[in-house]
Parts: structure tokens; C-alpha cells; sequence
């Protein structure tokens, strides 16, 4: 079929020409590397703003949740700004490997396994906001329904709060397992072809005994068409949910029905800022241009222009029912939140979410990674204070003007974010020296793709 | 228990995949085959059942939407009504969420569970690895040397272009 047209709209997704070996290679060999000097700086100053955090919020929960700076008014900010903020960040991994996988979307396979696994660590840096936030977090487990001898008292179903802790834990560990089945194969890949004894020991445990049988693929496809169709209604779900926490109470500003398709929007418009963020990074840093090419990051922008038009929309949306409700309370509460005290929060949320991913209707713009870089700060920056806007700016002039406040964090607050920033960012470190970043076993089933008119594999 | 086989490794998925095929047709026991990422048909062309795990999903999705209803609807509804808001202790669409969340929960996780029990994968299992490469390069076919005629497998695995034809004993 040498002669045969291949279609130019098929880009290659392994543009350079690589062998099934030098692919393992490409992604395998900086396992068994020593570290570079660029990880160990990296990995150091993350593990430094990690202890700093666990410092500060060791010290806080000696002292108490008044060492935070809320008041009778402002009884929620940062705590559960930062919360949704990283729940919206562990938004694009589970979308990438799940909703991807069902539509087929071939260009997946190089980057879910590290957008997956920043999913999985971004919730864990989420779950522990409400955690932190309780006070006192070794009673955490009255939030389990589970007989007990407080009079037999039952945790209330009706509370959009416990619906959130099942929606969040239900993602984590759905996600985990997700990401772990699809390890085994590369983690046998690691056992197969290494020297050292320790590392084939650790990673022959680790791959549950993986060795490529026919029979065990044949599963292993089927199993992941299951997860990833369990894994889509559940990532649209847990969104929907932390929007619920909002959106079922009666305060203006917050009770609005276009709260859930809001908030997945924007937190799949997050997650990609933050992937993008990451993975530019690290396609440079490990040498993956061949895997992580120009076109995957071009897909990704599209995401992100998309997701944050629909997020203006949602903006604008939310500011004329204010108004065409007639509801003088509403009404206020979004005036405020423009032309109010906090007019600077809600033009910076403004600009860095609806502004800055309209550049990403040019394709000069969205080639070029540096561009790209700089607009998914803005992404992630945006996306913050937009949590901090919807949740702060409700609050700190409610009903009666007598109670109005206003709201700063204190320094424990701002190192506790600080903190959880050092944790995502270890263990992101620590996931790109010790587990196969890219999925090889997948990307090796669409080496073809683009090259030749055969059909290819339908899982990948 | 020891068993021989003949195996024969590949470079591609392509002449696996027709290889596999015309041993089927001629009725040639193949006991299994290793490659390093799923090669589509392949499965098919061995003739291996479709997989049982969609059963499983849709029992298990059904065991924790049931567990989830029935536990809600006892707690709030029977152990321990709380007036909240003025809401019906048995408030059925304010328990969905949690349905769904359960649903999901033990539909993922028996998943998983039957999916390494079918396949007996665990922590420190020792597998038959017959060439390290098969985890990253090569394809292999591995023939139980009492099911097959050895001249009839190992003149058409080179038909079809094997890089290297071997016979190892494993324990199955």
C-alpha cells in the first residue's frame, strides 16, 4: 500500500520516525538515570514550601481556625477558594483519559498518564482544605455514615457538604485505580529491561505480575472502556457537586441554577491551563517534543478556548439574570462584585479568564509554547479569583449593612495555599523520576497513526 | 507443573496477526500470545471469548446504587429523622447525588477487582516471561509442545517472518 494517499489531516502523533524499542528508551531511560541537577533544585525547593506548609498548618491546628482571618461575615474564603480551586485543577486528567478514550481522540495517549497524575494529586492537595477546615481533623471520620454511639446520630444526606465528601472520594480513588491499571503494562516494561536487582524487585511487585499475555489485554481494553465510562458522568458529576455546596444555599450571588455547567466549564478551563502549565515544561526538561508534540498543545489551547468562552458566557449570563430577576439583593450582590471594594478580584478574573484565551483563535499564537506558557498562568491565576470572587465578595456585605466586612487572609492561610503548592509539586517530582511518564504500551499503538491509512487500534 | 513450549518472537504486530490467523484456520493450538501494547484483532483472532467484565460492571453499579438508596433512606428516613429545613425525612432527589457517587464507586472498584482476579494478577506474582523484550519490542507466540505438530508450527512461524524460534520450559 505504499503508493496509497495518506491524508494530510492526519497528523502524525509520533512525528519522528522511532522504533518500539526506542520508545521505551525515550521514556524509560530517565528512571534509571540519576537524577538531573534541574530535579534535584526543583524537587528540593517544592519539599522546602511542603514543610513550610506542614509547619504552618501544624501551628494552626494547635492554635485553632482563629488564627485564619475570617470573621462573623465572612465565615468561607480562602479555605474553600483554594479547595474548589485545586478540585477544578484535578479536572483535565480524568477528562483527558476518560471523555478522550470514548471519543476516540487519538492524541491522548502521550499525555494522560502525566495529566492524570497531576488529577490525582491536585484532589489530594483539594481534600485537604475541608480537612484542615474542620478544626479538629482527627474527628474527620464523623463525616462517614457509620453506626455509632452518638445516639445513633446519622450523618444529613440532605447536605450538599456530604454529598461533596462522597463526589471527592469516589473521584480519588476512581482515579487512582484508573491510572494505576493503565501503569501496569510500563511498569513491566521497567521490570523487563532493567539490571538492577532492587529496581526489578520493586517494579516486578508494582506491575502485579503484568507479561503482555493476549488474554489479559483483551480484559485489560474491555476494562478500560468500563472505567472511562463510569469515569465521564463522574468528572462532570464532581464539579456539579462542589457547585452544589453554592448553589442549594440562599445567598444571593450563590443561589443560581447555572452554577454546575458553570463550574465544570471552568474547572476542565483550569485543569488544561495547569497540564499545559506542566507539560510545556516537561516535554523540554525530558526531551518528549517527539511524544508531547506542537499538535498536542494546539489541541489543548482549543480546550482552553473553548472552556473559557463558555466560562465569559456563564459571566455574563450570571450578571443579566441578576439584573432581568428583579431581585434587589441580587442584584447588589453582583454590582458589588464588579464596581464594590473588590472590583479589582472580579477585572482580574474577567481578564485572565475571558480575555486571555480568546488569543487562542490564532494559529501562530497557539503554536508557539512560549505564548502558550504565559497564557496558562494567566488561566491558572484567573481561575483562582474566580473561586475567591464568586465566594468572597458574596459574603462580606450580606443583609444588613451593620455587618458588612471585609476580608484579608492572614499569613497562616497564605502559607497553608503556599504549602499545598509544595505538595503537588513533589509529588509531581516524585512521579516523573520514579513512574513512566508518558503511557508507552499506548503510544506505541498509535506510532502508525498518520503514516499510513491502515486502520488503527480502537483503544488507542 | 513444567511444561515446554515453542515460541517464536516478532518484530511487528502485522505478521503476528496474520500468523495467528492461518494457525487458527489450520486448527494449530496456540497457547498464547505477548505483546507489548493491545494489538487490535488480535484477541479476535485467537478466538478469545468476549470478556465477562460488563456483567460484573452492571452488578456491582447496581450494588452500591441499592446500597446507597437503602442506607439514606434508613438513616434519615427510619434510624434518625432530622427535620432539616422543613424537607421530607425521605427526600428522594436530594439522595441522588449520593446514589449516583455509590453507583459509580462500587461499579469502578469490584471492576478493577474482577479484572485482576480474572487475570490472577497480584503484588509479587511471579508471571511467565518467556523474552524480557515482549513487555518493550517483540511479539511473542508461545505453542504447548505436546498440542502441536512442532514441524508444521516452526516452518510457519518463519513463513510468516519470526526473528527467532526457540524452545524454553516454563512453569504454568
Amino acid at each position: 500500500m505504499a503508493d496509497a494517499h495518506v491524508s494530510k489531516l492526519r497528523q502524525p502523533l509520533v512525528p519522528e520516525e522511532r522504533t518500539y524499542k526506542q520508545m521505551s528508551e525515550d521514556v524509560l531511560d530517565t528512571l534509571e538515570r540519576k537524577p538531573t541537577k534541574a530535579w534535584i533544585i526543583g524537587f528540593s525547593i517544592s519539599a522546602l514550601v511542603l514543610l513550610i506548609g506542614v509547619l504552618t498548618v501544624g501551628y494552626q491546628i494547635g492554635t485553632g481556625i482563629g488564627t485564619w482571618g475570617l470573621n462573623k461575615t465572612v465565615g468561607w474564603s480562602w479555605d474553600i477558594t483554594n479547595f474548589v480551586f485545586w478540585v477544578g485543577i484535578g479536572h483535565a486528567g480524568t477528562l483527558i483519559s476518560a471523555i478522550l478514550l470514548i471519543f476516540r481522540q487519538r492524541w491522548r495517549t502521550a499525555i494522560n498518564r502525566a495529566a492524570e497524575a497531576m488529577t490525582i494529586f491536585a484532589v489530594a492537595c483539594a481534600g485537604l482544605y475541608p480537612l484542615i477546615h474542620l478544626g479538629r481533623p482527627w474527628l474527620a471520620y464523623w463525616v462517614f455514615p457509620y453506626p455509632n454511639t452518638l445516639g445513633s446520630l446519622w450523618v444529613n444526606f440532605k447536605s450538599p457538604l456530604i454529598w461533596d465528601v462522597f463526589a471527592i472520594s469516589t473521584y480519588l480513588t476512581v482515579s487512582l485505580v484508573f491510572w494505576y491499571m493503565g501503569l501496569l503494562p510500563d511498569l513491566a516494561s521497567v521490570r523487563d529491561r532493567t539490571k538492577n536487582v532492587w529496581r526489578k524487585a520493586i517494579y516486578g511487585v508494582a506491575c502485579f505480575g503484568w507479561n503482555g499475555s493476549t488474554k489479559t489485554w483483551h480484559h485489560f481494553e474491555v476494562l478500560s472502556l468500563i472505567l472511562a465510562g463510569l469515569a465521564t458522568p463522574l468528572v462532570l458529576s464532581v464539579h456539579t457537586i462542589v457547585s452544589f455546596d453554592f448553589a442549594t444555599s440562599v445567598i444571593p450571588g450563590w443561589h443560581t441554577t447555572i452554577f454546575p455547567p458553570y463550574f465544570v466549564a471552568g474547572a476542565i478551563f483550569s485543569g488544561f491551563g495547569m497540564v499545559l502549565t506542566l507539560l510545556i515544561i516537561t516535554r523540554k526538561v525530558m526531551n518528549w517534543e517527539n511524544y508531547i508534540t506542537i499538535g498536542h498543545i494546539e489541541a489543548m489551547t482549543k480546550v482552553v478556548l473553548l472552556t473559557g468562552t463558555m466560562v465569559g458566557l456563564a459571566y455574563g449570563t450570571e450578571f443579566f439574570i441578576a439584573w432581568y430577576s428583579g431581585n434587589p439583593y441580587e442584584r447588589y450582590a453582583f454590582i458589588n462584585r464588579a464596581f464594590g471594594p473588590y472590583w479589582w478580584a472580579y477585572w482580574t478574573m474577567i481578564s485572565c479568564n475571558v480575555i486571555s484565551p480568546q488569543f487562542f483563535w490564532f494559529k501562530k499564537l497557539r503554536t508557539n509554547t512560549t505564548f502558550v506558557f504565559v497564557i496558562t498562568i494567566f488561566v491558572n491565576i484567573g481561575m483562582w479569583f474566580e473561586r475567591f470572587v464568586i465566594i468572597t465578595t458574596s459574603l462580606h456585605r450580606d443583609f444588613l449593612p451593620s455587618s458588612w466586612a471585609m476580608y484579608s487572609p492572614t499569613w497562616v492561610e497564605i502559607w497553608t495555599f503556599i504549602g499545598t503548592f509544595g505538595l503537588f509539586f513533589t509529588l509531581f517530582f516524585l512521579f516523573i523520576r520514579l513512574l513512566p511518564g508518558i503511557a508507552i504500551a499506548e503510544v506505541k499503538s498509535v506510532k502508525r497513526y498518520g503514516q499510513t491509512n491502515e486502520p488503527d487500534n480502537y483503544l488507542a | 507443573m513444567k511444561k515446554d513450549f515453542i515460541i517464536a518472537a516478532f518484530e511487528d504486530d502485522r505478521p503476528v496477526l496474520a500468523a495467528t490467523k492461518e494457525a487458527k484456520s489450520k486448527n494449530i493450538a496456540i497457547y498464547d500470545i505477548y505483546t507489548p501494547f493491545p494489538v487490535h484483532g488480535l484477541d479476535e483472532a485467537m478466538g478469545i471469548k468476549r470478556s465477562i467484565l460488563p456483567y460484573v460492571t452492571f452488578v456491582a453499579g447496581l450494588t452500591g446504587f441499592l446500597c446507597a438508596l437503602g442506607l439514606q433512606v434508613y438513616a434519615n428516613g427510619y434510624a434518625w429523622p432530622v427535620n432539616v429545613g422543613g424537607k421530607a425525612p425521605i427526600a428522594l432527589p436530594a439522595f441522588v447525588p449520593i446514589m449516583f457517587e455509590l453507583t459509580v464507586f462500587f461499579g469502578a472498584h469490584i471492576t478493577v477487582l474482577a479484572f485482576l482476579a480474572l487475570n490472577k494478577l497480584y503484588p509479587g506474582k511471579k508471571p511467565v516471561v518467556f523474552d524480557p523484550d515482549q513487555t518493550c519490542h517483540k511479539f511473542i507466540m508461545a505453542f504447548e509442545k505436546g498440542a502441536v505438530n512442532v514441524d508444521e508450527v516452526t516452518s510457519l512461524m518463519k513463513e510468516h517472518g519470526a526473528v527467532e524460534i526457540t524452545e524454553q520450559s516454563a512453569a504454568v
